[in-house]
């Protein structure tokens, strides 16, 4: 499995950079991947017998326990057959939609590494994996809806989408830690085995049912999904309704067998399910943009889709498998229509295009037929589906109780807006308008824009014409998922009453599609997702503005207060707390020379704590650097003493070149209790640092590592002054990181003077030297 | 401009600074057997500097376009990153030092340690950071701050 996702990689890197002024050739080879993809997947995922299960891993942090997993069931197999069939028709279509130029080849490249992220996402084995790939499709959907970069619009969609969706994939990130450290496990399976349960666990589940819904555009994270519509048409079919936006529905149909049963997810599902498909199927109502309408219709249909695979009824999850196949056929016909008008006419507005459907009567009638299906007509797929959903809800109340009733509310009134906006969609586009102009056909629509949608819609039919034979082929995927998840589909299921519930639904909800007007206004709504999003926007780049501002206010003396406070908390807490060693062998002084040296450098300091001068402090703490050298070197370290003379000689210079923009004296010092603070301060850090350097020289457990570099530094370093072997091999990536950050700092320094010295010159000053 | 230059400081540089040159190089090719290496080497090359820049002397002179002080950082710090990634080429842990021994005539055994190397690159970083220091706080005293300007 693994060298199908290469395989995906490989031709898109080809297609991003050498292929990239041939990118129909690219399409081909893509189009090879995906039909060699699903021929590989049916002889994997199937045996004469039946299904079969085959599983791959890839160590990829051994040490850390972290590899990729990747598990071919049946679910996955449905998964993947519709990711690459999809994939396959969407970039044929696109070949005709694009002129073969560089934004078509990005396309293409990002295209075919979506679908390989995205067969990986559904072949994961567990949480963790799918969360890797689950993060490469948010990345690679970013790409494709800023695809046209000039545009802003495009730009700020593909932010909102991926900000959207990121945050989710946090959520799950943090559920995915959740598991792994409650459980021990992320994989699916294991889970499944163990059943656990506590409030962690349901914590996590919450987070990951968060991480779902924002990917699958659930209420209140539906409002990304829209905006995506920015993107190129296909890009919009393959992603934005078909494959990346199911995700979500994937995960949740994974995990609610799972933790269907607990109360807190079964509402959330249901609910934001609920709403979704509501709020989605009125926003479709109100569309005039034929694209944002079938965008709308995807995120009511996401919501259906949400109820029925997070519900945790058997029976819903196997009318969640079949519905997500209907609704990726029908809905994938829809937009690449939508995409072929758009393409002849030069328009989607559905308030001016009159008369498409004489002069195009092919895409017309398929068209219609998929609408048909979406509205869940007989004999269509999504008829065969819905209803099937509908018998399972019309139950769920013996099951689950009132949740299962709730969701057969804000099913049925869904599956009335789907149907409204089905008809609205077809009137719409291919209406003939009595008050429009006819629209004018600049062109008819070559092959390649039609046969895919021929092949979709001719789907919808024979899979609805033929609904048990169909019903059958999801057996293996459903009872995967959860095995007593049997279901049947049928042409003709009998008068019943989710048949006399269909037909209400589907009679008002055609009068409704039928009678409402196309150019409706919709009433600017107080609240929506899409400001709460701005609003949050602003509000964290104003209150990170504020935090900073406190946080970084400028003033070196409150920086220095703050650091001092703390690391003087630090040492007293750690002076109160630990259990102090015993203080041995005190030596004050190990000759009258160094006694002599460490008071000359004691008065030094103390001096420059009341010298009113700063070139005069400067001097003596350049005085106190030097005794701390003599030191080293009556300890015979010639290398610390070299050092120290040098970097004191040094830093000194540099110190009175600083000086020289400063006044000679220091400010006036502060006053009353901010003064009497700060000598306690001071006093604290001199003391506690002190104290601390007396006991830690005492407090030795393990033997010095000294010995062994002095033993190891000529036959390993080649050396014999240890100290430098120490600098340059032992701890040479200590070094490394040091002389980082020195230039780093100088470079830092460099550029702030600089840039000060520009906005002097700038606003005219004298420049200070 | 800070005062009048000194005679003395300005003679004195004339000899001291390429002598200090020198003794710095060798400084930090012997750091490895005795006191010295690459940081303190550095410094006594940067202490060259200091004088040569209280004397008033241009301190990058001709070389000012091709070895700006940041060009100096910029190839320490290459050095020192090349020295500690060869080794995992061939297998070996970042920063191993491979030791090479010839047997020159007349001179004996010459021994090079890899790790040499990597000092040199600390070596011309910490110039690099003197200079950048001393150019970017303090003022050229011949060149007019619109070179020093351009780092």
């Amino acid at each position: 499995m693994f060298v199908l996702l290469f395989a995906h990689f490989i031709v898109a890197i080809a297609a991003l950079t050498f292929l990239q002024t041939r990118p129909r050739v690219s399409a081909v080879l893509g189009i090879g991947v995906f039909v060699a993809t699903m021929i590989a997947t049916l002889q994997w995922g199937t045996t004469p017998n039946g299904a079969a299960v085959r599983t791959e891993k890839w160590e990829w942090l051994g040490e850390l326990g972290l590899s990729i997993d990747l598990r071919l069931d049946s679910f996955a197999v449905m998964m993947v057959l519709i990711i690459s069939a999809l994939g396959a028709l969407v970039l044929a279509y696109s070949v005709a939609y694009f002129d073969p130029d560089k934004t078509t080849a990005r396309f293409t490249g990002l295209f075919i590494a979506f679908a390989g992220v995205m067969s990986g996402l559904v072949m994961s084995a567990d949480l963790f994996t799918m969360f890797i790939f689950w993060e490469l499709t948010s990345v690679l959907s970013f790409l494709l809806i800023g695809l046209n970069s000039e545009s802003g619009v495009a730009r700020a969609s593909a932010l909102r989408a991926l900000l959207v969706t990121g945050a989710g994939g946090l959520c799950l990130l943090a559920g995915v830690a959740l598991f792994q450290v409650e459980v021990g496990t992320t994989s699916f399976q294991e889970l499944a085995q163990k059943g656990p349960t506590g409030t962690a666990i349901t914590v996590a589940a919450i987070l990951v049912l968060v991480g779902a819904f924002t990917k699958s555009a659930q209420f209140p994270f539906h409002f990304w999904l829209p905006g995506a519509m920015a993107a190129p048409t296909p890009v919009s079919a393959y992603l934005h309704s078909a494959t990346m936006v199911k995700a979500g529905i994937v995960l949740m149909a994974r995990m609610s067998p799972i933790f269907g049963d607990l109360d807190i997810w079964r509402w959330l599902v249901v609910l934001a399910g609920g709403i979704t498909m509501i709020l989605g199927g009125v926003r479709a109502m109100y569309a005039t943009d034929a694209k944002l309408l079938l965008a709308h219709s995807t995120v009511s249909q996401l919501g259906f889709l949400g109820i029925l695979a997070g519900i945790g009824i058997p029976g819903a999850t196997y009318a969640a498998v079949v519905h997500l196949a209907a609704h990726a056929v029908f809905k994938a016909a829809l937009f690449l229509s939508v995409g072929a008008v758009d393409h002849a006419v030069g328009s989607r507005d559905i308030r001016t295009l009159s008369g498409v459907g004489r002069q195009m009567p092919l895409v017309a009638t398929l068209a219609t037929l998929s609408a048909a299906s979406m509205a869940g007509m007989i004999p269509l797929f999504g008829f065969a589906t819905k209803e099937k959903a509908l018998a399972v809800l019309l139950k769920a109340d013996d099951t689950v109780g009132v949740v299962g009733n709730v969701a057969l509310g804000f099913v049925v009134v869904g599956a009335v807006l789907s149907t409204a906006y089905s008809v609205r969609f077809i009137r719409g586009v291919f209406g003939t308008k009595k008050d429009c102009a006819p629209s004018r056909v600049h062109h008819a629509p070559s092959f390649l824009l039609v046969a895919p949608v021929v092949l979709l819609s001719i789907a919808s039919v024979v899979a609805g014409i033929f609904a048990q034979q169909t019903g059958h082929l999801f057996d293996a995927v459903a009872t995967t998922l959860s095995p007593t998840a049997l279901g049947k589909l049928a042409l003709w299921p009998g008068v019943n009453t989710a048949l006399v519930v269909s037909v209400i639904v589907v009679g008002v909800g055609a009068v409704i599609g039928a009678l409402v007007p196309f150019a409706l206004t919709p009433r600017a709504l107080p609240v929506t997702g899409d400001k709460v999003y701005l609003w949050l926007l602003d509000g964290i780049f104003t209150g990170s503005k504020k935090i900073t501002k406190y946080s970084q206010n400028g003033s070196l003396h409150t920086y220095i207060v703050v650091m001092l406070s703390v690391m003087s908390a630090a040492l007293v807490y750690s002076l109160v707390s630990d259990q102090l060693p015993h203080l041995d062998n005190v030596v004050i002084a190990d000759s009258p020379l160094q006694l002599g040296v460490v008071v000359l450098g004691i008065v030094f300091a103390g001096v420059v704590t009341f010298t009113a001068h700063r070139f005069v402090a400067a001097l003596l703490l350049g005085g106190v650097g030097f005794a701390i050298a003599v030191i080293f070197a009556l300890y015979r370290a010639p290398d610390l003493a070299l050092t120290q003379i040098l970097v004191e000689t040094i830093v000194l210079v540099v110190f009175l070149l600083v000086l020289r923009q400063l006044p000679s004296k220091f400010e006036p010092s502060v006053k009353g209790a901010v003064r009497t603070g700060h000598i306690a301060l001071s006093l604290v850090v001199g003391v506690g640092v002190s104290v601390f350097a007396l006991l830690v020289g005492n407090a030795r457990q393990a033997p010095s590592v000294g010995e062994e570099y002095i033993a190891r530094s000529l036959p390993e370093g080649g050396g014999n002054n240890v100290v430098n072997v120490i600098l340059v091999d032992f701890r040479g990536v200590d070094t490394l990181g040091e002389i980082t950050v020195l230039a780093v700092a100088a470079l830092g320094v460099a550029n702030l003077v600089n840039m000060a010295r520009r906005q002097h010159r700038a606003a005219g000053d004298e420049v200070p030297q | 401009m800070i005062g009048r230059r000194s005679v003395i400081l300005t003679e004195a540089d004339r000899w001291l600074f390429p002598v200090v040159l020198l003794v710095s190089v060798y400084i930090t090719f012997r750091g490895h057997n005795a006191p010295g290496g690459g940081f303190i080497g550095g410094l006594i090359a940067g202490a060259a500097f200091i004088i040569r820049y209280l004397a008033g002397t241009p301190l990058t002179h001709r070389w000012h376009r091709a070895l700006n002080p940041t060009t100096y950082i910029g190839v320490g710090l290459a050095i020192a990153v090349v020295t500690a990634l060869v080794p995992l080429a061939y297998g070996d842990a970042l920063l191993e030092s491979a030791i090479w021994k010839w047997n020159v005539p007349a001179i004996g055994e010459v021994k090079v340690v890899s790790s040499s190397i990597f000092d040199l690159g600390v070596y011309f970083l910490v110039i690099g950071v003197v200079l950048l220091s001393l150019i970017s706080l303090g003022a050229d005293p011949i060149h007019d701050d619109e070179a020093q300007g351009e780092l």
